[in-house]
């Protein structure tokens, strides 16, 4: 069972660390329709990628990385319209990539694999990416915690003190669009969204402390990363819906909590 | 020196003109209110003051030196209305914000020093751990001038600082407002704030009118209620 199972547990871990982080971070400053807009989007960097047989983690990097930087223009130079230009984004990403599958002869599994994932399927290749991933995430926030913090409490104080906001706020939706890039072959497109911000939501209710709200959504959502695997394993289920209802089950639990 | 110092200053978003022709300056440790109807430039002002926006034409500078230059020495306190409750964030942590600065990444033991310190001073350090979501609107705007303070500002520039706070908070914040030994500048729609003791005030409607203190008593004030502009306070505050 460990040989077949332990690549997706090694990487469920590994994206759960980074969901400890980023998606803490994108759940206090309110950016998960940026986030959808950037999973979503990134399906244009897998259609270049698949039409031009390059690899397609390269391309799909190099275009998320791109829709990161036009959204972090969207939302600081254009913010009265931010929500439907990111909406556009969203579009646009995919519209891309479905052009670039119609272009490309055959039929294309790949893309299919990319939309809805697959974490038991995950490759040596994968978890290496995901490493190198987790260790920038790590070492940014260890550098950037107090900034970061400051920054989605109020951006404009940041520029009081001389610092940057604008260019930090560019970074973390840079780093945004890695850790999607990272988790998109074992979640998929559509569903990186849910996992992204149900355990920091959940984490939320019960820190007090942001560092706090980043260490509990890790740690839950290794429980519900690997306990979908576990479950979609012996059911024969496809693992990341199986992941999201665990989640949200979780999600709808923590609600009986009262603030 | 001159605390701050505004000359000629205009500013337009795209072809409308938002201020025309400011002037006015304001000494070292003074206490100055901006005040006017909504939509008449104050927060424009406020944002030109700590160097936000850029003029369109003529100059802001304080202690002589432009807004973005001496940004360090600014102390800027939002309304506490303005943020989400959400996020789990501490009452230290939110005033250990305000030792931050270009180049530095991490607080050392002074910076919590210097947050005791203020929390102290401020009478809030019973709420030091507590997240800033349980507390009155009146704790949490001190906790925001705590922020600013804790930077120790020459000049502390505040926003509707008495706004969705009870008539309690909004005497006590008014109160250690007053006593403030740096230059303070309150922009406010509330008159309120007029009774105290400030040495200027600048009435803020596009142009700007400008009325010398010190102590100044509007509803006595016959000066201030006759000036053309303010005619939205009359009813309020001068009983014309």
């Amino acid at each position: 069972m460990w040989d077949l199972i332990g690549n997706s547990v090694y990487a469920g871990i590994l994206i759960s660390i980074a969901i400890g982080i980023i998606g803490s971070l994108i759940v206090i400053n309110k950016a998960t329709a940026i986030t959808g807009s950037i999973a979503h989007g990134s399906f244009g960097g897998i259609g270049i990628g698949i039409f031009l047989g390059v690899n397609i983690l390269l391309s799909t990097t190099l275009f998320t990385l791109v829709l990161a930087l036009l959204l972090a223009v969207i939302t600081i130079y254009y913010k009265h319209r931010s929500d439907s230009l990111i909406g556009v984004i969203w579009a646009l990403g995919m519209s891309v990539g479905i052009i670039f599958l119609n272009l490309t002869p055959g039929y294309n599994a790949d893309a299919l694999s990319y939309l809805f994932g697959n974490i038991l399927l995950i490759e040596n290749g994968d978890i290496f990416m995901m490493v190198g991933v987790d260790l920038l995430l790590l070492i940014s926030i260890i550098i950037l915690y107090n900034r970061f913090l400051a920054m989605s409490y109020d951006i404009d104080f940041l520029k009081v003190r001389g610092i940057n906001g604008s260019l930090l706020y560019t970074y973390f939706l840079i780093l945004t669009s890695l850790t999607v890039v990272m988790s998109v072959r074992a979640i998929g497109i559509i569903l990186i969204l849910a996992l992204f911000t149900i355990p920091p939501l959940i984490a939320e209710k019960f820190t007090r402390k942001f560092y706090q709200m980043m260490i509990l959504s890790s740690v839950l959502s290794a429980v519900f990363i690997i306990g979908g695997i576990l479950i979609s394993y012996f059911y024969d289920l496809a693992p990341t819906p199986v992941i999201v209802i665990l989640a949200a089950a979780g999600l709808f639990l923590s609600m009986l909590k009262k603030d | 020196m001159k605390a701050l110092e505004i000359k000629n200053l205009y500013f337009r978003y795209d072809k409308e003109t938002v201020l025309e022709n400011i002037n006015f300056s304001l000494e070292d440790k003074k206490f100055m209110a901006i005040i006017g109807p909504n939509g008449g430039g104050k927060t424009t002002l406020l944002k030109l003051i700590l160097g936000f926006l850029k003029p369109y034409k003529g100059e802001i500078k304080i202690y002589g030196k432009s807004p973005q230059e001496i940004s360090e020495l600014i102390g800027y306190v939002p309304q506490h209305t303005n943020f989400s409750l959400d996020i789990p964030i501490t009452v230290f942590d939110i005033v250990l914000q305000g030792r931050l600065k270009k180049g530095k990444f991490f607080y050392d033991k002074l910076d919590r020093e210097k947050a005791e310190e203020v929390l102290k001073t401020l009478k809030i350090e019973k709420f030091k751990n507590r997240k800033i979501k349980d507390l009155s609107g009146g704790q949490r705007q001190k906790v925001l001038i705590a922020r600013a303070l804790v930077s120790e500002p020459k000049i502390i520039v505040m926003d509707e600082p008495t706004s969705a706070i009870d008539p309690t908070g909004q005497k006590e914040i008014l109160d250690l407002i007053e006593n403030l030994d740096i230059t303070r500048i309150v922009v406010s729609h509330d008159i309120k704030i007029l009774l105290r003791k400030v040495d200027k005030i600048a009435f803020i409607n596009k142009k700007a009118v400008i009325h010398e203190g010190p102590k100044l008593n509007i509803p006595n004030d016959k000066h201030f209620c006759e000036i053309e502009l303010i005619e939205f306070l009359k009813d309020e505050s001068c009983g014309i």
